[in-house]
């Protein structure tokens, strides 16, 4: 008999092959590199250059989301901001909350709340129509 | 001789945990498991650990002495500050006082297959290998399975269906060897969902590996492998 405490069942590891391990590990890589890159540019455009924040308003966004890149390179921050930070809170839930069924929970919840946050995010950036906005 | 005091964490299945203090006397190059056979042979013969060869080649008495585990029989007590505390290994169940159930523990290490595979007819002399092909995997080969680097391991700690990093350096120790045929297999286990990239590379069980392995580094070279295998 052992002495009860946070450790009493063993669940056994489970060794079925995982192709979403890896390719999660190397996304990580990827991203987390070309996060620094990304986040940097937004800083600076957004926070240093020209006056920083204070020139940003609605004929600000219209004129910088007119064209193609600059639509693309939010999104592409989003998506990859949004996606590395659900890989990064995917492992913490699997660290630290051990009972299946309230891991599940967690992570369903965490996978909602992020494909929702895409989603809109995506829809903003692609549907954007200055033409279209009263006033 | 050379006074040492004592703290060791005493368990008793289905009572709390207390520290019981002790102060005995060791030789000037004496050893923390020195310091505890004083206590179980002349004061308490109810201290319950393990030790085997008592030389830093069993890893039977891995413990956690100031609070880093290490091998009792591997460490001086001249060189630690006093007093000095004892516990159990942390993430495995005390059957009592330091002794730990390490059937997880061993449970992990058969799940990643440590013995050579190979089907090929047995040879009529051994195996050769070059040096260099001996090499590749020489420092994984010094494990004693004394569960001080599982037991560091915070993601061990939190879940212990995660493999640990003694299961992967005795992965390693195959998926490398110019004789085995197992490696695929052991590169399929680990990438599983309890597998290598459970390991959020922390150090912890470098700093904690009696043999001086480089564990980090070797769970690192798996996921490589596994990466690689992938593409």
């Amino acid at each position: 008999m052992s002495v009860a405490g946070a450790y009493d069942r063993h669940l056994r590891p489970d060794t079925r092959p995982s192709g979403f391990q890896v390719w999660s590990w190397f996304f990580m890589r990827i991203s987390g590199l070309a996060l620094v890159f990304l986040v940097l540019g937004h800083m600076l455009i957004m926070h240093v250059l020209d006056g920083g924040v204070d020139r940003i308003d609605y004929n600000f966004v219209s004129r910088r989301w007119a064209g193609f890149f600059w639509r693309a390179y939010d999104w592409l921050l989003l998506a990859l901001a949004m996606l590395h930070g659900a890989i990064g809170a995917r492992n913490a839930i699997a660290d630290h909350i051990r009972k299946p069924l309230w891991r599940g929970a967690a992570k369903t919840l965490l996978y909602s709340v992020v494909f929702f946050l895409l989603g809109v995010g995506t829809l903003v950036i692609v549907t954007f129509d200055a033409s279209r906005m009263p006033g | 001789m050379l006074p040492v005091s004592l703290k060791v964490q005493r368990r008793i299945p289905g009572e709390k945990p207390y520290w019981a203090a002790y102060a005995v006397e060791v030789e000037e190059n004496g050893r923390v498991l020195d310091a505890l056979h004083q206590v179980k042979w002349h004061q308490d013969g109810t201290l319950s650990f393990r030790r085997s060869c008592a030389h830093g080649v069993c890893g039977s008495d891995a413990m956690m002495i100031n609070g880093v585990n290490r091998l009792a029989c591997a460490v001086l007590c001249r060189d630690l500050e006093q007093p000095i505390t004892v516990e159990p290994l942390r993430g495995l169940n005390v059957e009592k006082d330091l002794i730990v159930d390490m059937e997880p523990f061993f449970e992990a290490y058969k799940a990643v297959k440590p013995w050579l595979v190979n089907d090929d007819p047995p040879p009529t002399r051994e195996r050769l290998q070059t040096p260099e092909q001996r090499r590749r995997y020489d420092d994984t080969t010094k494990c004693i399975l004394c569960a001080a680097c599982t037991t560091s391991c915070p993601i061990f700690w939190g879940d212990d269906r995660y493999v640990g990093p003694a299961a992967i350096v005795n992965a390693h120790r195959f998926i490398y060897d110019s004789r085995d045929q197992g490696g695929e297999e052991r590169l399929e286990i680990l990438s599983s969902e309890d597998g290598a990239f459970r390991c959020r590379t922390t150090f912890n069980c470098s700093d904690a590996c009696p043999r001086g392995i480089k564990v980090t580094e070797a769970i690192q070279e798996v996921k490589r492998s596994i990466l690689r295998k992938k593409i």
